[in-house]
């Protein structure tokens, strides 16, 4: 017997086939099988009520440190893709940036082995630019790829060797892959802990100016434009930057790039009190940045919504600002922050913010899904554009609680998340 | 002493949030204080039973000592501790290293860290007072306290003064401390070094910038000169040392051209021939041993105030009167 089930009576949300209508989905042994606004009885199938709640192809987020292998206090594989199906994520992708790095197919098949022995949402594996992260030869990238990464990143230390990242750009296209870059000229920013302003001055901390950031995504690209590569420019968070981008999509140069959830709501004031969970790289930085990252993101110049999820163990951000690891944690609060301060302050609509969060990501790395089409994978976010919640770190999946985002109270929260068919979360 | 709420709040983290009032009461209250110093017997039993911990987590001699002397003047019993030799390398947490202290029950720290926002974070996380003596590149309140106070027993006020603080300013503490007790109690700021150690944003903390020692010279009633840390050079912010004395550097000639006589603070060590000539920091003008002296006057007052002593009280402590 076939594995059926329907979602009845939701408001389907696909802009892949610009579809915004209440519809009924039929999903069968793992695929979309019917779309259809009079669906007809399926007396073997399940049947969920989604009637008010908005349904969608599952959202992507390909950016997420899961810290396995080496990072294990911080969060694992499991936890990890545990948490994104809380927030409603059907796929992940997994910064190789771990101890050791995900450098070969070896490392790549034990992200994709321990992905599917979770078992939540689909885990991708990305691996690295460079033999060790040290920006100094190629990894072996065709070999990863045919294990299953599906980009490549030296994420947390940039290649700051422009040779090598022209090599990685034509050497990627072989494979067809994205070189997904953290840009940041370290030259200009190794030593500092948060934006270079106002509040650095401050605060007696030494700074990251935003042009260690626009510097690196200039020369991405320019490279990018040199050898026809793409080029996925991650969590953009400058004024500069973004209007770099926009140009150079203008002129056609192949480059796809990230806003993430804290850069499209927080400033750099989020740091007064030393707060370490308003520590991130790239820093918060001033409104006018936040203001064009937000422009960005709705005239498609940052085509995708990206978390960065980056979890800390309690001890190593209950330090002195200076001695903290960056990162914050942003799977389960994702959703939920762009429901309620991005899409309900009118910025986007519905649909954009789908397109964002599953089509586009999907499409900048040629992953599965980002669509509910018939007989793509049965991959579905369901979630209630109206219920009211307060992020609550206690009630985490994930290992880590590092949010900034603690007490917020939201309007936006996933209900259910179908990967493959199967319900891998529900509220 | 009673344990009345202290007028300062529970710690003493930096100048940037206390008020005039505040600021104006320490520096009252250390007047009184002076005087217990140029005593046979140093010594009043305001502090007597607090305990009271010496964290130093960087090198310091002047400002541990000074902490020391106020403590000791006031029958504090103290205890020194700092990096080499104790658990503080052995990879202990400042919060564990904190509550092991806590729980031998203390009932202040006085800290210095390297970190900028050390201080609050300590204060935060421990019910015991907390005095920061210099975190980072944030704070170093009592230097600040200490500098007005000379400031003012030298100029008799400090509203409509016009100071100007010369050298490294990104990284020093002492510049952020002074920049923000001196605009709350009315003073004009300036600051005057090379672009590469100024923070990005100085103008935002209420200063004018002089790229030129000349101009900070025509312009100021007060210099307070800097320390240029040898490793700024190492780091390539300044070219060559000689080369800032010869630019930044304050000389008597230089001073020639002022238009009234300065007042020349310096916070210390001093870097003799670097951004302080000789014969101007052993001149008439210079006031830096009188920073020292009063530095531990000023020390005494905060703690005498957080400890729960009030302004009108401290004529009397300091005879020996528990109120």
């Amino acid at each position: 017997m076939s594995d059926k089930l329907i979602l009845k009576g939701g408001r389907v949300i696909d802009p892949s086939q610009n579809i915004d209508d209440t519809r009924d989905v039929l999903l069968v042994d793992g695929r979309v099988a019917e779309l259809s606004s009079s669906l007809a009885t399926h007396e073997d199938a399940q049947l969920v009520d989604c009637s008010g709640l908005v349904v969608t192809p599952g959202l992507i987020d390909v950016h997420v440190h899961l810290r396995e292998p080496g990072g294990e206090h911080k969060e694992t594989i499991a936890t990890g893709a545990a948490a994104a199906a809380a927030g409603g994520f059907t796929s992940i992708c997994a910064m190789p940036n771990t101890d050791p790095p995900i450098e070969d197919p070896a490392g790549v098949g034990f992200v994709v082995a321990e992905g599917k022995k979770a078992g939540k949402a689909r885990v991708y594996p990305i691996g690295c630019i460079s033999v060790g992260r040290e920006g100094k030869r190629l990894a072996l990238v065709g070999e990863m790829v045919e294990a299953g990464a599906v980009a490549i990143t030296d994420d947390g230390s940039p290649v700051m060797d422009s040779g090598l990242m022209r090599l990685a750009l034509e050497y990627a296209q072989s494979f067809g892959i994205p070189v997904a870059d953290h840009p940041e000229d370290l030259t200009l920013s190794a030593k500092g802990h948060m934006n270079d302003g106002v509040m650095s001055s401050r605060l007696g901390l030494a700074g990251k100016p935003n042009a260690s950031e626009d510097i690196h995504i200039v020369r991405d690209l320019m490279l990018a434009e040199l050898t026809g590569g793409h080029i996925h420019l991650q969590h953009c968070s400058t004024r500069l930057g973004v209007e770099m981008i926009r140009q150079a999509k203008a002129r056609g140069v192949r480059v796809t790039a990230e806003a993430s959830p804290h850069h499209l709501v927080l400033t750099e004031e989020a740091v007064e009190g030393y707060r370490t969970e308003a520590k991130m790289n790239p820093p918060l930085r001033t409104q006018e940045d936040v203001d064009a990252v937000r422009a960005g993101l709705a005239d498609g110049t940052l085509d995708t919504i990206a978390t960065d999820h980056a979890p800390h163990h309690y001890d190593e951000k209950e330090a002195a600002f200076a001695d903290a690891p960056n990162g914050i944690v942003g799977l389960e609060t994702a959703l939920g922050i762009i429901l309620t301060h991005v899409v309900k302050e009118g910025l986007i609509d519905l649909a954009t913010m789908v397109d964002r969060m599953s089509c586009q990501p999907a499409r900048a790395f040629n992953l599965p899904g980002g669509t509910l089409a018939e007989g793509s994978p049965a991959d579905v976010t369901v979630f209630d554009a109206e219920k009211s919640w307060t992020v609550d770190p206690s009630r985490f999946l994930s290992k880590s609680r590092n949010t900034p985002f603690t007490g917020w109270s939201l309007t936006g929260q996933p209900c259910l998340t179908i990967v493959d068919g199967r319900v891998v979360w529900s509220v | 002493m009673t344990n009345t709420v202290s007028p300062l709040g529970k710690d003493l983290i930096g100048l940037e949030k206390l008020t005039a009032d505040q600021i104006l009461q320490i520096l009252d209250t250390a007047e009184p204080f002076k005087e217990i110093s140029e005593r046979r017997i140093k010594k009043v039993p305001v502090l007597r039973g607090k305990t009271i911990v010496n964290l130093f987590f960087e090198a310091s001699t002047r400002t541990r000592v000074s902490f020391e002397f106020a403590e000791k003047r006031l029958s504090a019993d103290t205890v020194n501790i700092s990096t080499s030799g104790s658990s503080l390398v052995k990879g202990e947490t400042l919060v564990d290293t904190a509550r092991n202290l806590e729980a031998m029950r203390i009932d202040m720290v006085v800290m210095r860290h390297g970190a900028s926002g050390a201080a609050r974070f300590l204060a935060e996380r421990i019910p015991s007072t907390v005095i920061n003596a210099g975190d980072g590149w944030h704070e170093h309140p009592t230097q600040g306290l200490l500098d007005l106070l000379t400031i003012r027993d030298h100029m008799g006020h400090l509203e409509g003064l016009k100071v100007c603080i010369v050298g490294d300013i990104l990284h020093s503490r002492v510049a952020r401390s002074n920049i923000y007790g001196l605009r709350t109690l009315g003073a004009e700021v300036a600051v005057c070094g090379p672009r590469t150690l100024l923070p990005s944003m100085v103008e935002e903390l209420g200063c004018q910038f002089f790229s030129r020692i000349e101009d900070a010279i025509q312009w100021a009633d007060v210099l307070n000169v800097l320390r240029l840390q040898l490793e700024r050079m190492q780091s390539g912010y300044v070219p060559s040392l000689r080369e800032y004395n010869r630019i930044w550097g304050v000389s008597s000639k230089k001073l020639e051209a002022a238009p009234r006589d300065l007042l020349i603070l310096h916070p210390g060590p001093m870097n003799r021939g670097v951004e302080i000539d000789s014969d101007v920091a052993d001149g008439s003008h210079s006031v830096i041993l009188n920073q020292v002296t009063n530095g531990v006057a000023v020390r005494m007052a905060v703690l005498y105030l957080l400890a729960g002593g009030q302004l009108e009280k401290a004529e009397a402590a300091k005879r020996g009167v528990e109120s």
